[in-house]
């Protein structure tokens, strides 16, 4: 490893870093945008065209607001939280990868920031620390509205990413299963790369009707990507698992007590981990990057660029359908939450688990007592 | 099975709005300062002291407004008027007329109040101030110019719509001295600041009579 390398490493991460910056800022645009559409409303106007940089305007109001402190905070945890909130949404997103990679001065260069061979266990890990910096901001403001906020952030979190794990749990057995895959994978890159290419040759005598269609996750695990869908949202604590927040319920929940950049720290780390949670749905389920690149026929840059917008694109579909529900549906009472949760979502993530288990291995096994 | 049919009737209505509304479709904002939504005729907006065609004030500083205001916001002080100089055709003339526009409700009494119809009001909505002495409106920001021209407070303020101040609340004379309310065919109510355009009313007789 020399200095070309290192250079290219921390290119990687800053590009990573900016690109997930301006697409937050495009996102909390986008979202006033088509709640607004929804609601017979214009939205954002004024700042630039169509209100473009109207979030840049929002943050630069934050910042140089003042940063209230309340007399009664626990400061360590009060100062500790905000950063804890988007540290684990940047490593996040720093495992989606996002093209099958370029060459750079004789290297081949990962579109990632980091490939761990553990990515989606990583993945788990990070989103669960950030539930750890609503409990924190929650205790330590030392007020009773973000205490509330932070009891029930620890509840849904609990509850939602058992099912969200084993969604992710019944992907990564079925990628095992793609053709020339030796063994199951959590590295994201890989099992971006098993879903390249077609059903051709893998849905026996229906090849001609439906071998044309990409081989993504989401044609067989439909059911683990609707369970993955409902838990990310409520990972993520939106509307209509918001009540974490909870406006009307709860002031601001955990970040009443919050003000100026610190406030604007988790409304950061709540977009960057909505757009996250769509890239990995789209990594897991929907193909990833993989898209026609058109090679030879168009120009190598454009071919070069072309998963990554294909990746865009497809997180981008479920950004508007978080948008969508987020306009949509009412917010959900305490044990509504709590009985989707265990009652519903985890049940019904099990006995997926299972059937796609007992499928997967009659295809991989043949039928027992066969011979 | 349920929820989620209620579910999907909830995305259709938010999805067909959206896709209507992403094309400019069905949007009821209106662009406030740049784009102004019409006003109703008989808007309720800042008052004007109106004159005669002739020039005289219309007031008589007979308190009957201050009298009315429900917000004891009105402060009138008549004063005779000087035989040299009349202010008003009759025998005396609002010599102090303040509105304390902070505790105005636009109610629109005082309109209702007024013997001659000095006190109207204009279309102006717009009505911050940069300080809270400036709200209490006296009788030169009230007093329409001899040209028939409405002050207005701030009306170097490249902001201020002064097109506003010529649209008169058209005034309905709700009361009536026959107290007969149908008053069909006939306009009750004048849309700019001046002179009522209307005959004046016959008296009572003449208007209850049987055949009449």
């Amino acid at each position: 490893m020399d200095w070309v390398d290192l250079l290219l490493v921390a290119a990687r991460v800053v590009g990573v870093f900016a690109l997930l910056l301006l697409l937050t800022m495009v996102n909390v645009w986008m979202e006033r945008k088509v709640v607004a559409d929804m609601q017979n409303r214009l939205g954002p106007m004024r700042a630039g065209p169509w209100g473009i940089l109207q979030t840049l305007a929002d943050g630069l109001k934050l910042f140089f607001k003042e940063q209230v402190t309340p007399r009664k905070v626990d400061l360590g945890a009060y100062l500790l939280a905000p950063f804890l909130a988007v540290v684990p949404a940047f490593l996040i997103f720093m495992m989606v990868p996002l093209g099958p990679g370029w060459e750079v001065a004789g290297r081949s260069v990962p579109l990632q920031g980091a490939d761990l061979n553990i990515g989606l266990l990583f993945i788990l890990a990070m989103s669960s620390m950030a539930v750890y910096a609503v409990v924190l901001a929650g205790w330590s403001s030392g007020s009773k509205y973000p205490l509330l906020g932070g009891v029930r952030a620890t509840a849904q979190a609990i509850s939602y990413e058992a099912a969200m794990g084993l969604a992710m749990v019944a992907v990564v057995m079925f990628s095992a299963t793609a053709p020339g895959a030796e063994s199951g994978t959590l590295s994201l890159a890989e099992i971006v790369e098993r879903q390249s290419g077609t059903w051709e040759g893998a849905v026996g005598f229906l090849d001609p009707v439906l071998g044309f269609i990409p081989r993504w996750n989401i044609f067989p695990q439909v059911v683990a990507f609707a369970i993955f869908f409902t838990a990310a949202v409520a990972e993520t604590n939106r509307a209509p698992f918001d009540l974490v927040e909870a406006e009307q319920e709860l002031v601001g929940g955990f970040h009443t007590e919050y003000s100026g950049i610190r406030f604007a720290m988790f409304f950061l780390a709540e977009y960057i981990n909505i757009f996250s949670m769509c890239a990995i749905a789209a990594t897991l389920f929907l193909g990833g990057w993989n898209g026609p690149v058109w090679a030879g026929m168009l120009p190598g840059w454009v071919s070069a660029i072309l998963p990554v917008i294909w990746l865009m694109l497809k997180s981008y579909v479920l950004v508007v359908v978080f948008f969508w529900i987020r306009a949509t549906l009412p917010r959900l009472r305490y044990d509504q939450l709590m009985t989707l949760g265990w009652k519903r979502l985890i049940p019904l993530s099990m006995v997926w688990l299972v059937i796609s288990t007992v499928v997967i291995g009659f295809r991989q096994f043949g039928l027992p007592f066969g011979g | 099975m349920g929820m989620l049919k209620d579910f999907w009737k909830g995305f259709k209505v938010t999805g067909s709005i959206g896709l209507r509304g992403l094309f400019g479709k069905d949007i009821v904002t209106t662009r406030y300062p740049s784009e102004m939504r019409e006003k109703p005729t008989r808007f309720h907006g800042r008052h004007v002291l109106n004159r005669y065609p002739d020039g005289m004030e219309k007031c008589i500083g007979c308190e009957l407004c201050a009298g009315a205001c429900p917000a004891r916001c009105i402060y009138v002080r008549g004063a005779d008027n000087p035989p040299d100089d009349p202010q008003s055709p009759g025998e005396r003339f609002g010599y102090v007329y303040e509105i304390n526009m902070l505790r105005c409700i636009f109610c629109g009494l005082c309109v209702e109040a007024c013997p001659t119809e000095a006190i109207t009001m204009t279309h102006l909505f717009e009505m911050s101030v940069g300080d809270r002495r400036d709200a209490i409106h006296t009788k030169d920001e009230l007093l329409m110019a001899e040209d028939g021209s409405v002050p207005h407070i701030y009306r170097e303020d490249p902001f201020a719509d002064l097109s506003e101040l010529d649209a008169a609340d058209g005034w309905l004379r709700a009361t009536s001295p026959s107290g007969v309310a149908a008053y069909e065919g006939e306009t009750m109510w004048q849309s700019t600041p001046g002179p009522a355009s209307w005959e004046p009313e016959p008296d009572q007789e003449t208007r209850d009579a049987p055949d009449g």
